[in-house]
């Protein structure tokens, strides 16, 4: 059989732009559907997630929660484990990161602080990953279906801690106390403006950089260190890792022990970085988004953040159109989200051989 | 004007996305003859077949059965037009009988009190007239491959087929079942059934058939009449080159025990003793084959003596080490003790087909402190010595960061051996050396397990190729049902002997000449 050759572009770049533009051209038959100017609605959308520096801000927000869910999923994803528990780990993770703020906050300065809350958002999301990665490892339960199970244990046990043990006393909603200023994750507003550099206020913090570390670290485990290794060959192949004397229930365990303390991450953004205080149900879906973005960014750390801005500008600009076209309620706007999901994932492959044998054709 | 063809194709051309797999094919096949259809692995007979059978669409091209243009779009339509197909690996319900599979998809109502019985008559008529014995009221699973190949056959005859198709059919036959198919298969013919056989064995083309079309990277390059041609103008015209067919050696001069395995046993999940004491010497500087039709313990004892399975009892003795269930070691220490192994399954075991070369030629050793710095990867380590290995073994193309899925049979087993026999072993397992290969590859394969062994290495050889047990090793040990059922020296082995122990016919003989 003769190979011929593809540019990498067409892949990595051309197919899935196509697929995005498929998506927005269904979701623009939508919203012609339901009587709107479907080119003022992009346009809305457009200016809300990008056209102006607050706006900038709250899609790099949302983008953070992603990058870490993204991460997630597709480090287990790399090693073969489809970890659809990134909920219910954000949501513990994120428990982690506001235990360690409510013990510690009146005694320790921000810069400790910041790396005590990472360990405890880390330690406790790893923890509820480490339950289904053992069961897998030892039992041999599936992983999918103990993941997707944790997330509703999380869930109940979240409202459980906070209606019994976290709630601010003598209050009737269902928050912590608000922690002291010395656990609050600096903004990005206030990181820049000491570099002379000013930028509106947003709820963009500091998490932002830890997530960009994080796509780095990721990155290097994965393709440079002799772990990443046993973890992409039992991800490609198991029975090989198995020849290669790779133990994969181990690799299992510590592949969804970084896979839990990723999404526990989550924590520093909402918990302390925003909300300054313990609630229910900050996680709004991150942990399941996260496996958007990890099928559309490919699985590789620049295509995770590449896919987490553009759901975070769809969050972001969904819901300022939303706001300005009232028709648009905010369900049309989850469609669309979901239209992306389904072409860049579950079509990811419709129009591949067809563009392939374009360029084939012309290189011949 | 000449009788039509049973079937003849036109110009077919088949894409998939960049892969051209057939291209511009023609083929006419003579009604009521056998006619073989070889290539290399991958030259693209498979794809052809399946067009003929319905299962891809051809992108261009004609295809006329009988004489008349027909469109077969799926394999109802094949069957429609009288194609039947037996494929490589048995499309049956196992636990079914034979009557219930054969009317499977053709039960004839929905009550299938009338089906059955219609089927019942119908089949004995098939069986007298083709004289194909079955018992038609046996389970599939209780029936030996030969028979459940025989099963196929009359499944595809009982659906009306005029012509069929059998892809590599030979591959879970000892020799005797193999001689067997093809005196079905002639009487098949004498009834005016048109066969068409498609394999990468020479020896069964020239043994079986009447016409053969050659095939080579998705082209068909030659046309014979099987009386006119020979083994060597066929080897040539499917490697483009020419080829030598047999393998010099000297004299082994085996000395010391390098591994003593003693009373192997090995259970499988279902508690089902897959390898039954099984005792063995390996010495250094010989190589001892395993002979046996594929599926008798072969693949257990070489993934035991690996650490793949850890055994359930008996015990190895393998440079100073005692392994025994309770001592058990993983493949990562076996290899730490100087024990390589090229598995049988290159694409599954031996390989990552999705990594790029460089990649998977570190496969097993990627925690050698060659390839790592105190925390990282050393890349550059790794691209170097896979650079010097590719020019030192001639894999083609020579380029470490191609995937590994991009290379040939060949040059991807040439990863493999080149990998584990760079460490220096003490022992080799090798499974399938030529599996998939090039048969242009396949001499130069044998060529370093024979340069392997005059180096003093021990190698255990396992294959299901007879003719290649029997060109490489000087011992040879048989297996049946998971157990050793004899052993002779390599020189006093012919096909003969050997696929009568492997079907155990001879095994009484054997122990009695053991006795004597």
């Amino acid at each position: 059989m003769s190979q011929a050759k593809v540019p990498v572009w067409v892949n990595v770049a051309l197919i899935p732009f196509i697929n995005i533009m498929l998506a927005f051209l269904v979701s623009a038959l939508i919203i012609l559907s339901i009587g709107e100017n479907p080119i003022e609605a992009a346009s809305y959308l457009i200016y809300g997630a990008f056209g102006y520096e607050e706006g900038i801000g709250y899609t790099l927000y949302y983008t953070t929660n992603l990058i870490f869910t993204g991460l997630a999923v597709s480090i287990a994803f790399k090693a073969g484990i489809f970890n659809i528990g990134g909920e219910g780990q954000a949501y513990i993770g994120g428990l982690g990161v506001g235990l360690t703020c409510l013990a510690f906050d009146s005694t320790m300065p921000l810069y400790i602080m910041i790396p005590l809350c990472i360990i405890g958002g880390a330690v406790f999301g790893a923890a509820w990953a480490y339950i289904p990665a053992y069961l897998n490892a030892k039992r041999g339960s599936h992983v999918v279906i103990t993941t997707i199970m944790f997330n509703f244990i999380a869930s109940s046990l979240m409202v459980y801690l906070m209606v019994n043990w976290l709630k601010k006393e003598g209050s009737m909603s269902l928050r912590s106390r608000e922690f002291e200023e010395s656990a609050w994750l600096p903004y990005m507003h206030e990181i820049l403006a000491p570099l002379g550099i000013t930028i509106e206020s947003s709820p963009l913090n500091g998490s932002f950089i830890w997530a960009l570390i994080c796509c780095v670290l990721i990155w290097i485990l994965i393709w440079h260190t002799r772990w990443g290794y046993q973890l992409r060959t039992l991800g490609m192949s198991a029975t090989a890792a198995v020849y290669a004397g790779i133990e994969n229930g181990k690799v299992t365990i510590w592949v969804m022990l970084i896979s839990g303390a990723l999404a526990g991450f989550v924590g520093l953004n909402e918990i302390m970085g925003v909300n300054h205080s313990l609630l229910l149900n900050f996680t709004a879906g991150y942990g399941f988004a996260g496996i958007a973005v990890s099928l559309m960014g490919r699985n590789h750390p620049i295509g995770i953040v590449l896919a987490a801005i553009l759901f975070g500008a769809l969050y972001q600009g969904g819901s300022e159109l939303a706001f300005e076209i009232p028709t648009i309620t905010p369900e049309i706007v989850v469609v669309i989200q979901g239209l992306v999901i389904l072409f860049s994932g579950a079509l990811e492959h419709m129009c591949k051989d067809r563009v392939e044998s374009l360029f084939i054709r012309k290189a011949a | 004007m000449t009788t039509p063809y049973a079937i003849e194709l036109r110009n077919i051309s088949k894409r998939f996305g960049a892969v051209q797999a057939n291209k511009d094919i023609c083929l006419k096949v003579t009604a009521g003859s056998i006619h073989g259809v070889i290539g290399e692995n991958g030259a693209g007979k498979s794809t052809l077949m399946s067009i003929i059978y319905g299962f891809y669409e051809a992108d261009s091209g004609d295809i006329e059965v009988g004489g008349e243009g027909v469109r077969i779009r799926t394999s109802e339509d094949a069957i429609r037009y009288g194609i039947g197909m037996v494929h490589q690996h048995f499309m049956l319900v196992e636990n079914f009988t034979v009557l219930e599979n054969i009317i499977l998809g053709a039960e004839g109502g929905a009550l299938l009190k009338g089906g059955i019985e219609n089927a019942r008559a119908e089949l004995h008529r098939l069986e007298q007239e083709y004289s194909l014995d079955v018992d038609i009221d046996a389970v599939v699973e209780d029936l030996p491959v030969g028979l459940q190949q025989r099963v196929e056959i009359l499944k595809a005859l009982y659906r009306g087929a005029k012509v069929l198709i059998l892809d590599e059919p030979t591959g879970v036959l000892t020799p005797q079942e193999a001689d067997h198919l093809f005196r079905i298969l002639k009487s098949l013919k004498e009834q005016g059934v048109t066969v068409i056989i498609i394999t990468h064995k020479l020896r069964e083309i020239l043994a079986s058939t009447d016409n053969v079309s050659v095939m080579r990277q998705g082209q068909m390059v030659a046309d014979r009449v099987t009386a006119q041609t020979n083994k060597e103008e066929l080897a040539e015209l499917m490697v483009g080159k020419k080829v030598r067919l047999t393998v010099d050696k000297n004299e082994a001069k085996p000395t010391d025990v390098v591994l003593a395995a003693k009373d192997l046993s090995w259970f499988d999940e279902q508690g089902i003793e897959r390898l039954k004491k099984v005792s063995l010497d390996l010495k250094a500087g010989e190589i001892v084959g395993v002979a046996g039709v594929s599926g008798n313990g072969q693949s257990e004892l070489l993934s035991v003596l690996s650490g793949i399975s850890p055994l359930s009892s008996g015990e190895i003795q393998f440079n100073g080490e005692t392994i025994n269930a309770k001592n058990s070691k993983n493949a990562q220490q076996m290899r730490d003790l100087k024990m390589a192994h090229v598995p049988e399954d290159r694409h599954k075991m031996g390989l990552v087909t999705g990594f790029e070369a460089y990649e998977s030629a570190i496969l097993g050793y990627h925690n050698s402190n060659a390839y790592n710095g105190k925390l990282l990867l050393d890349r550059q380590a790794m691209l170097d010595e896979c650079n010097e290995r590719m020019q030192k073994w001639d894999v083609r193309p020579p380029n470490p960061h191609l995937k590994t899925a991009n290379f040939s049979g060949g040059n991807q087993q040439k990863i493999v051996i080149a990998r584990e026999v760079e460490q220096n072993p003490d022992v080799l397992l090798i499974g399938q050396p030529t599996r998939g290969v090039d048969i242009g590859a396949i001499e130069n394969i044998h060529e370093e397990i024979i340069k392997l062994r005059d180096a003093g290495k021990a190698i255990l050889l396992v294959s299901v190729e007879l003719d290649e047990i029997m060109a490489l090793s000087d011992r040879i040990i048989v297996m049946l049902d998971g157990a050793i059922v004899g052993e002779l020296n390599a020189k006093d082995a012919d096909e003969r002997t050997l696929g009568l122990m492997m079907a155990n016919a001879l095994n009484d003989e054997v122990k009695e000449g053991n006795q004597a």
